[in-house]
């Protein structure tokens, strides 16, 4: 009989390979590098890819959520996409209703996602896999629904959506809207890179990442599981309702269908792309949902979806472990460049 | 009550079309262990098939079978080509992998046939079925279709050497090899199979929902619900879920106020999720043993 267990035990693989601790961020340089990037690039270019690199950047910060939710605690979600539309609504509704501050709408929005998401967590914790997976999307299925019943119409505009304005660079700075929100977007999401990667490095980061290995061995050693599990749905949750908010100012345009699944299917790749665990390559993951749908439609107009699906089986093969995979050739090559 | 029986009657017949599909889901889960998010644009080419070649002048069930064996055939194909050096990747490559494969063959279709709605012929006729206004003889030959489905999987698992061999492969890949059995050959089976239980319940589902590569989207969705209801591991649970997601969506549309069909899929979604919050293997799937 034991023999028998032991096969069962064994074919049940781990869903989320676990990345060392030290690969979570990218090396000093590297850093200083990919933020100077940033800060410079917007001034060399048109206004519409200023807003692009805007939009970048908001998916990064969702595909980042996503990132500590799996990555960290080991719990799938294919329902992102109903976290991020709350946020956006909580903004654009504070803004437009109750004139309040965007920058001021930001925490609001985060801080009732934080609540959604944590009580979601709870009846999560009985699930798992394929099942929380399942579940998440029914979440996602479900919010365009339910954000267009009538009983909020009022508030939401129902299928028409409401209308954002776009802030003006505060105090006569000499920047346009586009720029502005960039940067203003480039703090939001640099403050919070910094955050998770403290926050993965913490104890609680600790304590999670010991149940995306092994739930039970954690348990043992006194972690409380329901806890944190349900704390890193409620951190997910939160930091991409701030995204959410980020994207409505941006887009100016919050409604119903911005959001179905096909978001968070979006998110999904995104960290599936950028490597599942590792949080610089949220960048990169969001870049390919940002970009490649463009190229593929580029390359050909009515078979678009066979690029994108080809261009997605590519990178599958080729770096099965995402951006993080790349990240790694990369250091060794420049190591060894160093030596010669 | 004449009420309540006719909307059960009707649920059943929209059960059907779920309970095709979640028998394909739950054959390619047992084979590899994930869920296939490509399976319904796989049921729906298959479709694209058959209707092709009843333009052809092909008769139907010369069609059907043409069909069900080159569904076979490209479902080992893409197991074979796409997804074996996938198989040690981790599950959410693979997951990413199956999107791919839903975009390429949505995409691909669309290029072929074009997006505009098909008519698509039944076997059965259309008639009311036993003097019934809600269930027509195409529902019911559907249903009996499923049930006899059901059936003939059961027994094939069951009684023949080639079943067994698969179950043994599922269930535990190492010691299935050390006695002999290709595991690699029986999960591209598993596909084949899949593929094929695939373009059944397309051809019977699409008599109902017209042809058009978007047709699966709805249905895929009630579909992984009502295998995940039933307990991925069982066959008879994904075809009772089927039946089971066709009933309550029904009458939750007929008697609760201020639920329109907007409101339908919202509601037997979070039904089964509140299912698997009390019981997490789903109606009938078992417990999966695990080892500290």
């Amino acid at each position: 009989m034991s023999t028998i267990q032991d096969t069962v035990a064994k074919t049940d693989t781990a869903a989320v390979d676990a990345p060392p601790k030290k690969s979570m961020a990218l090396g000093r340089a590297a850093s200083w590098a990919m933020l100077i990037v940033l800060l410079i690039a917007p001034l060399f270019v048109r206004n519409f890819v200023i807003f692009q690199m805007t939009m970048l950047l908001i998916y990064g910060i969702a595909v980042l959520a996503l990132n500590i939710l799996t990555g960290g605690s080991g719990q799938f979600s294919l329902g992102q996409s109903a976290f991020y539309a709350i946020g956006a609504y909580t903004s654009g509704i504070l803004m437009e209703h109750f004139g309040v501050n965007y920058a001021l709408t930001l925490p609001i929005a985060g801080a009732i996602c934080f609540a959604v998401g944590f009580l979601f967590g709870f009846p999560a914790l009985r699930l798992s896999g394929i099942y929380l997976a399942l579940a998440t999307f029914a979440l996602a299925v479900a919010m365009p629904q339910l954000l267009k019943l009538g009983v909020f119409e009022h508030w939401t505009g129902g299928v028409q959506g409401l209308v954002v304005t776009k802030p003006d660079a505060p105090f006569g700075l000499p920047l346009s809207q586009d720029m502005w929100l960039y940067y203003f977007t480039l703090a939001i999401s640099l403050a919070i890179y910094l955050a998770s990667v403290n926050l993965l490095r913490s104890r609680s980061g600790r304590a999670m990442m010991a149940i995306r290995d092994n739930e039970i061995a954690a348990s043992a050693m006194g972690i409380d599981i329901s806890l944190y599990k349900t704390l890193a749905f409620g951190v997910s949750a939160g930091i991409t309702g701030v995204a959410g908010g980020l994207g409505a100012i941006a887009v100016q345009f919050v409604a119903p269908d911005s959001y179905t699944f096909l978001l968070a299917i979006a998110l999904f790749l995104g960290m599936v792309v950028g490597g599942v665990g590792w949080l610089p390559g949220s960048l990169a993951g969001a870049a390919f949902i940002v970009f490649v749908p463009n190229i593929a439609e580029g390359i050909s107009k009515g078979l678009s979806g066979a690029f994108f699906g080809v261009l997605l089986f590519i990178v599958i093969y080729l770096v099965p472990h995402g951006a993080r995979q790349g990240a790694i050739y990369a250091e060794m090559l420049f190591n060894k460049l160093r030596r010669s | 009550m004449e009420l309540l029986i006719n909307q059960i009657l009707a649920g059943i017949a929209t059960g059907a079309i779920y309970a095709c599909m979640a028998l394909a889901i739950v054959m390619i889960f047992q084979a590899i262990d994930h869920l296939n998010f490509a399976q319904g644009e796989m049921a729906m080419f298959s479709t694209f098939i058959a209707w092709q070649m009843m333009q052809w002048g092909i008769p139907y069930w010369w069609a059907f079978i043409l069909t069900l064996i080159i569904s076979f055939a490209g479902g080992v194909i893409i197991e074979r080509l796409l997804f074996k050096p996938l198989a040690k990747a981790p599950v959410l490559t693979n997951v990413a992998g199956f999107i791919a494969l839903f975009a390429i063959i949505n995409s691909v279709a669309g290029l072929i046939w074009d997006f505009t709605i098909k008519q698509f012929p039944t076997p059965f006729g259309s008639a009311p079925f036993l003097g019934s206004q809600l269930i027509s003889t195409h529902q019911a030959g559907m249903i009996g279709v499923t049930v006899g489905l059901l059936i003939a999987l059961f027994l094939f698992f069951r009684f023949t050497r080639i079943g067994l061999a698969m179950r043994a492969a599922a269930a535990m890949p190492e010691s299935a090899r050390l006695v002999g059995i290709n595991t690699g050959w029986m999960v591209a089976l598993g596909w084949g199979m899949a593929s094929a239980i695939g373009a059944i319940a397309g051809i019977l589902i699409a008599p109902v929902v017209f042809l058009e590569p978007n047709m699966m989207g709805g249905v895929l969705i009630y579909g992984f619900a009502a295998a995940v209801l039933g307990g991925l591991s069982s066959p008879l649970g994904a075809v009772m879920g089927g039946f089971l997601v066709g009933i309550f969506e029904n009458l939750v549309g007929t008697y609760i106020p201020g639920v329109g069909n907007e409101l339908k899929l919202p509601i037997a979604l979070a039904l089964i999720v509140t299912v698997l919050v009390v019981k997490p293997t789903g109606l009938m799937g078992h417990t999966v043993v695990k080892r500290v």
